[in-house]
């Protein structure tokens, strides 16, 4: 998404004096000529691509992280992973229309170099989308598509979360602290990153093209913390609770790999050079993640898995996802190994070592994935090392640094206010089914449904 | 008449199923079972986490037979399951008091 900020600069906050004078060029072009010829700040070929990116990442949840998650459960809670995805999905359109892309994106007060609550979190102004009109841009598309591009990405971030307390969580207490999570920990993280000059790590040098940080630390670390405070889920880790359909997760995995095109690439928001280039990196950090967790299991356990490989896929789209924009092939593949390798060790060792039962790996895989990507991304964005270049003034030591308080600012901000928010949620309504709720599956106690009805 | 509950391993069905059709009997009832007996589970992994299964997949194969066919018969699932290792199964071997078709009423060997 850095790349974006020259066309958010021309689209009204322009930072330096060729911008200036380029909106003010634009400007009196727009005043003299008439209505019909005002879209020409509109590029259809950007606008084109936007549209199927959106798809694309919409596609990325429903259906594909749905059977990807659905698939690694019990066959008893298939249903209340399915039913979470789908009601996120849902729940996250409006709030987002409401007052979520408002808080996120809306500029009000927001001045370079300059610190104050704006920098942390949007206004009111865009409030029910409040001036966006069929005629309104952000760059060269229009707002109506930004809005819609942006929108899926609000509706992932809380569905990976659901990983990390899937076969035990209540739906209603699942739904409340969504709604909370996304408009106080996600609208302000997403908001610092990507509104453009005065957003706090944005003028820090923050480097998150497609969301390492605001998507995949922010979901894995409020994983982490709702794994925790939920508890294990009953018989873990003594019994047995394997996946009930690997296919599923293997169909799923497939469609996130596909979809994850129109994440990254889709963030140049534009179909340029920097589209192309996120494409080219976030398959060659895939392919060497997967690799990679496979060798490692192979070396490991002795036999290379289906679960093993897929997942490893799922840490390499993750890790690459904020370096996108920034890191060339030869930067991918390092990314996607280094991911590969110690997400295998977080979603393997770590869980293990620390005791919490993260169901399906949330925080291993995202959370871990995420920082390796967002710190990596630091190194391999320079010039010598393969990747697009460093700003001006910026070296590696530089850049790291300012990864370093992004990753740093992000696993404090959303591990503290997760935890309030998990508190307040569980004073509410109670954050656990009951014991024999959860014996008989959530599908049956929740939702008076089974995934796979039987005649006996 | 006897009824033989036949548990053998899963891909020994074609085999025993030929046998017995050699032998003229006309029908079979099978279930996918799992169980454990001498022979040992096998370990699965996922994600790291190792899951010994005790419980290993077989085919319960039931069959009712006339008391002139059933030592036949009985031969007959010896041989097709038969591979010499531990798992090949076992055949329980019990007596069936009264048989009767639904559709007619027939009893007896005529049902079966």
């Amino acid at each position: 998404m850095r790349f974006s900020s020259h066309s958010l600069a021309e689209s009204g906050i322009g930072s330096n004096t060729r911008s200036r004078l380029g909106l003010i060029i634009l400007g009196l072009a727009f005043w003299l000529i008439p209505d019909a010829a005002r879209a020409d700040g509109l590029d259809s070929g950007d606008t084109a691509w936007m549209l199927t990116s959106t798809a694309l990442v919409l596609f990325m949840t429903i259906p594909g992280l749905s059977l990807f998650y659905c698939g690694l459960v019990r066959s008893k809670n298939v249903l209340s992973v399915l039913m979470q995805c789908f009601a996120l999905t849902s729940m996250m359109t409006l709030i987002w229309i409401l007052w979520g892309y408002s808080l996120a994106f809306d500029q009000t007060g927001m001045e370079a170099g300059v610190v104050n609550l704006h920098s942390f979190v949007g206004g009111f102004d865009k409030a029910l989308l409040h001036g966006v009109g069929i005629d309104s841009l952000t760059g060269t598309v229009p707002e109506t598509v930004f809005v819609t591009f942006q929108m899926t990405f609000f509706i992932i971030t809380p569905a990976l979360i659901a990983g990390a307390f899937a076969e035990r969580m209540k739906f209603s207490a699942m739904l409340l602290f969504m709604a909370l999570w996304a408009t106080i920990v996600y609208a302000p993280i997403c908001h610092m990153a990507w509104s453009g000059d005065g957003a706090f790590f944005w003028d820090k040098g923050v480097l998150d093209f497609a969301g390492g940080t605001v998507v995949h630390i922010n979901a894995g670390i409020a994983a982490l913390v709702t794994a925790i405070l939920i508890g294990k889920r009953r018989g873990y880790p003594e019994t047995v609770i394997p996946p009930h359909n690997l296919v599923l997760t293997v169909i799923g995995a497939c469609m996130l790999w596909v979809g994850w095109f129109g994440f990254n690439a889709g963030s140049a928001l534009a179909a340029n050079g920097a589209a192309g280039m996120a494409m080219l990196v976030t398959q060659v950090a895939t392919a060497s993640a997967a690799l990679a967790w496979m060798v490692v299991e192979w070396v490991k356990h002795g036999k290379p898995s289906v679960l093993g490989i897929v997942t490893g896929a799922v840490a390499g789209l993750v890790a690459i996802t904020p370096a996108s924009g920034s890191v060339g092939p030869l930067g991918a593949i390092v990314i996607g190994l280094a991911s590969g390798c110690l997400c295998f060790w977080g979603a393997t060792t770590i869980k293990r070592k620390l005791g919490y039962d993260d169901s399906l790996d949330a925080f291993g895989v995202h959370g871990i994935g995420g920082i390796v990507g967002a710190l990596l991304t630091g190194v391999f964005a320079a010039e010598s090392l393969g990747g697009m270049g460093l700003a001006d003034g910026m070296t590696i030591g530089s850049q790291l640094m300012a990864q370093i308080v992004g990753v740093a600012f992000t696993i404090v901000y959303c591990g503290v206010l997760s935890f309030i928010i998990l508190k307040v949620v569980d004073g509410l309504v109670g954050l656990r089914v009951a014991e024999d709720e959860e014996d008989r599956g959530l599908d049956i106690s929740l939702h008076n449904e089974q995934g796979y009805y039987s005649e006996v | 008449m006897k009824l033989l509950k036949c548990v053998v391993r899963p891909n020994a069905l074609e085999k025993v199923k030929e046998a017995l059709s050699a032998l003229g009997v006309m029908g079979m009832t099978v279930s996918e079972v799992k169980g454990y007996g001498r022979q040992k589970g096998h370990k699965e992994v996922y994600r790291g986490a190792e899951y010994n299964i005790d419980f290993i997949p077989k085919l319960e194969i039931e069959i009712v037979v006339g008391e002139e066919i059933a030592e036949r018969a009985i031969d007959a699932v010896k041989e097709a399951a038969n591979t010499g290792n531990i798992g090949d199964g076992k055949i329980f071997v019990v007596p069936v008091d009264e048989v009767i078709r639904i559709r007619t009423g027939e009893m007896g060997d005529s049902a079966i």
